[in-house]
């Protein structure tokens, strides 16, 4: 085989593409007639492998909707490190999974993946979402507070702590924005009268909406909010956020100053009590109707790409849950486990309805509400654009309008794990990475546009990534043959080994097109990654 | 590889690809809310906005606001300012060409909104609006895009197009979300080929585009085997946009060879010269607004040479552009909107460390808009005598934008989406106590 990547003598491409050719002939024959569904499902029908799943197919038994088969392993593990960590599993991690015998290779890896570092990198992402973690415009966290805010964010997911103690200290929390970061969680909010505080720790918690619930129950729940004063310091951007006592509780909207919980009891407060604290722990008892819920139906949207009620944050009784004893059996584990997270995803992702394949074999319209197969959704802005790097051995560069320190970041810098939803990129704004404003979901932008497809099919960034970064240099590099080129390439970018067919039309490419070896490789990573398998998480 | 469909009742891949290139076309680009605004709207006289940014802030005194008599330490060395072709409008003399235009645009004296910070300085003369309050609101090009995208004649063509890099420093979509952000071209006008990223491959032939985008449709397994599935439908509507503004004829209007030396020569053949022309073929084929981001105004130091270097080419460009436009009848329908974030200090800063520079200043600075609807040849409000504050008629930000939104058929009260169901106008309305001096009612 020719050992130089440019500029091949007519004579080793003549070789390489008669190689290549007689490389897939061999096999081509035997699975030609498989269809191309054989790539995503393992042929088996789905059996419940646990409650989750005698949940979830007794209730499409009752609808009369079949569920897809269970994916294959090459589906799972792209799957399980794109939701769990919010990358791609490498080249060789993917070999390896495909590869290994193990009959119970799934579960372990689930427990391998619970416990990287990229685990918290992307929770703590997410969860940046959510609470709005970002210095300036319209909030203005500050990029000191921010870096604060975030860490400690990403310490709670990594460690674990307890989901019931991490929403307490969040509500409760009083001290420096620097020095007690999880005091930023009421300054990242729309405003500081109470109202917005109070609708923010709604729509965080308890997945409820400003226009879900009317105007004497919002009022009711100003008071809690009413009495948290704010200070500036000597230090530079530092502020106390504390539980201000001379403060009184002015009448809400409503006329009346009386707590109410959102429930309809009347809450007692003292003069000496931080009333944050009185609704905190209201919010996490066990008998609370919203708080394990919102929390485990978001556990479920980030993992399975759909909220049992769905969108996860609006919550209203006309928006009901498409599984309600789905719903309420993974609410009790919740709160038994002692509010463990970990152990809600660990349920989630060792479900069969988890790995079920994306081919639906049903097309009835309730059958993706009822997770009769897998959802597919484009990639995280964030997750692409760290995808395309990691795939590639290339680095991106990120700015913040907001000129300080934090913005000189490292060369390798991974966008998930970017603390500050300020810092940013023309790829993530292009590809709907959340602006951070509203703690929304649906603030993520995963729509296709046509500026996306122009940008991944024909812009210089993308093109650069892909011919002058490693990727190529690697799959072509000295001593490969054709088949070992054509597997390098899948594996890397879709996580799989190529089908015979695949093989075929790749050979066909090469021998047609007449490009050198190295381009023709070109030509196809370029076309894997402009597919929808490698765009989409499936 | 034959694929199958399961979703008998759903479009068919083929049909959506069909509706991709006609009727829905305008979705991917455009605005389903388009329209939407027009009931409280006057009828539009313009069609599109061309906006001239001049990044940095340009010194008022030295472009539109002359003050030969207020001396050496307020005019330096440019001192002579020329009469222009209407009677009693002078402007500096860097600016010949654009003298022999005045009656073609008027100039705005007392745009003042008394902020010298770059950044918010620039989110309040692109947005109207201060910053702060909770919200992050959209760039004029922005609102337009929302309201205007996807009725052209050419919906394949973003609506909102920015020559050539975006300005980085704010988020031009603000609550209309990255949908409503312009398409920034990259590229360089002036190079014998305008690569405009992602429409034209440097080095990449249309046969291998061709022959690369059959690989990719045979490669593309999971797309073939969920052909018909709803989920995948925007994907594949996106990406055949997207081929047909790399091989279709669209790309054409990135095409500077098109045009005839002689005209090329007169805009100037650099970057910026060039890209009015490119403005103002967009404008012909239906582009709803063109920002060209024109960058070097912030000139604290060596001030009068870069108004040497600068102001020459920016009279060039900008000159032949209003020529041009109006010699094809494009100026009834097409603002030009000249502007920057601010104007600069009109006493010179003779001292070190600038030698001769000039600061930011925001208490009165210049504007200049002409055509779609606004009256050429007239000069609206003042400027004190040495240029330092505004005498007469103070126009904000939001006055002028309220203006051209009127002329754009866009209801300056018309609501806009924001995520939170927040009641946000497209202008600031009365009650938010916003000072105001009104629209410019006198050259509409």
């Amino acid at each position: 085989m020719p050992t130089t990547s440019v500029g091949m003598a007519p004579r080793a491409v003549f070789l390489f593409i008669a190689a290549l050719t007689l490389a897939v002939a061999s096999r081509a024959t035997a699975q030609e007639a498989r269809p191309p569904a054989g790539v995503f499902e393992n042929g088996g029908e789905p059996t419940p492998a646990g409650k989750i799943d005698e949940l979830v197919f007794a209730r499409l038994a009752k609808l009369g909707i079949q569920p897809a088969r269970v994916c294959s392993d090459a589906v799972f593990v792209r799957r399980v490190y794109l939701d769990v960590l919010g990358t791609l599993p490498t080249a060789e991690e993917a070999r390896q999974f495909i590869l290994d015998r193990n009959p119970d290779k799934r579960r372990a890896l689930v427990d391998r993946l619970l416990g990287r570092e990229e685990f918290a990198d992307y929770g703590a992402m997410r969860w940046c979402d959510a609470l709005r973690v970002k210095s300036e415009f319209p909030i203005n966290l500050w990029p000191n507070a921010v870096q604060a805010y975030h860490r400690w964010i990403r310490a709670c997911v990594q460690e674990n702590v307890p989901y019931d103690r991490f929403v307490r200290e969040l509500l409760t929390a009083s001290g420096s924005n620097l020095r007690v970061p999880q005091v930023n969680f009421h300054r990242a909010m729309q405003g500081r009268e109470p109202r917005a505080l109070a609708q923010g720790a709604a729509m965080a918690f308890m997945g409820v909406r400003a226009e879900s619930w009317d105007d004497d129950r919002w009022s009711g729940m100003e008071p809690f909010f009413a009495r948290v004063g704010y200070k500036s310091t000597g230090e530079w951007k530092e502020e106390i956020v504390f539980f201000d006592a001379g403060k009184k509780i002015a009448p809400g909207a409503a006329g009346s100053n009386k707590a109410v919980f959102p429930d309809g009891t009347v809450a007692k407060l003292s003069e000496n009590q931080d009333p944050r604290e009185v609704f905190a722990d209201w919010l996490i008892s066990p008998d609370n109707p919203w708080f394990a819920r919102c929390a485990v139906n978001r556990a479920w949207c980030w993992l399975v790409g759909r909220g049992i009620i769905h969108e996860p944050d609006d919550v209203r009784p006309d928006n009901p849950a498409s599984n309600p004893e789905l719903l309420a059996w993974l609410e009790r584990e919740l709160v038994a486990s002692g509010h463990d997270l970990k152990h809600v995803y660990r349920l989630i992702l060792n479900s069969r309805t988890y790995q079920l394949s994306p081919i639906p074999r049903s097309d009835r319209a309730e059958a993706e509400a009822n997770f009769a197969h897998a959802a597919i959704r484009q990639l995280d802005a964030e997750v692409l654009i760290d995808a395309l790097c990691q795939l590639t051995g290339t680095t991106e560069t990120y700015w913040s309008a907001v000129p300080e320190p934090f913005t000189f970041m490292p060369a390798d810098q991974r966008a998930v794990a970017l603390a500050d939803g300020s810092i940013t990129s023309s790829f993530l704004e292009m590809f709907g990475r959340p602006a951070r404003d509203t703690g929304m979901v649906s603030e993520r932008n995963s729509r296709p546009t046509a500026a996306q497809r122009l940008h991944l099919l024909n812009s210089t960034h993308v093109r650069r990534k892909i011919a002058q970064g490693d990727l190529i240099r690697r799959a072509v590099g000295p001593g490969r043959n054709p088949r070992e080129v054509i597997d390098g390439l899948y594996l890397a970018i879709l996580s799989r080994y190529p089908t015979p067919e695949e093989r075929r039309i790749v050979a066909e490419y090469a021998q047609t097109s007449g490009l050198p070896r190295r381009e023709a490789a070109v030509d196809l990573a370029w076309a894997l990654i402009n597919s929808a398998e490698f765009l989409y998480r499936h | 590889m034959k694929p199958r469909s399961k979703f008998t009742g759903e479009l068919s891949r083929r049909t959506v690809l069909k509706t991709g290139l006609a009727g829905a076309a305008g979705l991917v680009w455009g605005s389903p809310w388009a329209r939407a605004a027009e009931t409280g709207a006057s009828p539009a006289r313009a069609k599109a906005v061309i906006q001239i940014w001049m990044w940095g802030g340009p010194s008022h005194l030295d472009t539109f606001d002359p003050k030969p008599a207020a001396g050496d330490d307020y005019c330096g060395p440019l001192k002579n300012p020329i009469p222009t072709n209407v009677d009693g409008i002078v402007i500096g003399e860097l600016l010949p060409l654009l003298a022999k235009q005045a009656d073609k645009y008027s100039i705005i004296r007392g745009m003042t909104h008394r902020v010298n910070a770059h950044e918010t300085a620039a989110y309040m003369v692109q947005t109207g609006r201060k910053p702060g309050g909770g919200i992050v609101y959209p760039s004029v090009g922005a609102v337009v895009s929302f309201f205007k995208g996807g009725q052209g004649k050419d919906d394949l063509i973003p609506p909102y197009i920015v020559l050539t890099e975006s300005q980085g420093r704010f988020s031009e979509a603000g609550f209309l979300g990255s949908r409503y952000k312009p398409f920034a071209t990259g590229g360089d006008p002036k190079q014998k080929r305008f690569a405009v990223e992602g429409i034209v491959a440097e080095g990449i032939s249309d046969e291998r585009q061709k022959s690369r985008r059959e690989l990719l449709g045979r490669l593309n397994t999971l797309q073939n085997a969920l052909t018909g599935d709803p989920r995948l439908a925007p994907l594949a509507r996106a990406e055949s946009q997207a081929y047909d503004l790399i091989l279709g004829d669209a790309r054409k209007v990135f095409d500077l060879d098109e045009e005839k030396d002689e005209l090329r020569d007169r805009y100037g053949r650099g970057t910026f010269g060039q890209s009015c022309l490119v403005a103002r073929r967009l404008v012909e084929r239906g582009v709803r607004f063109v920002t060209i981001n024109y960058k070097g105004w912030d000139t604290h130091k060596q001030h009068f040479q870069a108004m040497r270097q600068k102001l020459p080419e920016m009279d060039k460009g900008m000159a032949t552009l209003l020529e041009d436009l109006a010699g094809r009848g494009l100026l009834d329908s097409t603002i030009v909107w000249w502007s920057g974030e601010f104007g600069r200090t009109p006493r010179v800063q003779w001292e070190a460390p600038w030698n001769g520079g000039r600061g930011h200043y925001g208490n009165v600075f210049s504007a200049v808009v002409a055509g779609g609807g606004f009256v050429g040849g007239r000069v609206v409000g003042a400027s004190d005598e040495r240029g330092e504050e505004v005498k007469d008629r103070p126009v904000y930000p939001w006055d002028l934008i309220g203006s051209m939104y009127a002329l754009l058929g866009i209801d300056p009260n018309a609501t806009l989406p924001h995520p939170q169901g927040l009641a946000v106008r497209a202008t600031p309305s009365a009650d938010e106590g916003y000072e105001s001096g009104g629209r410019l009612v006198e050259i509409m």
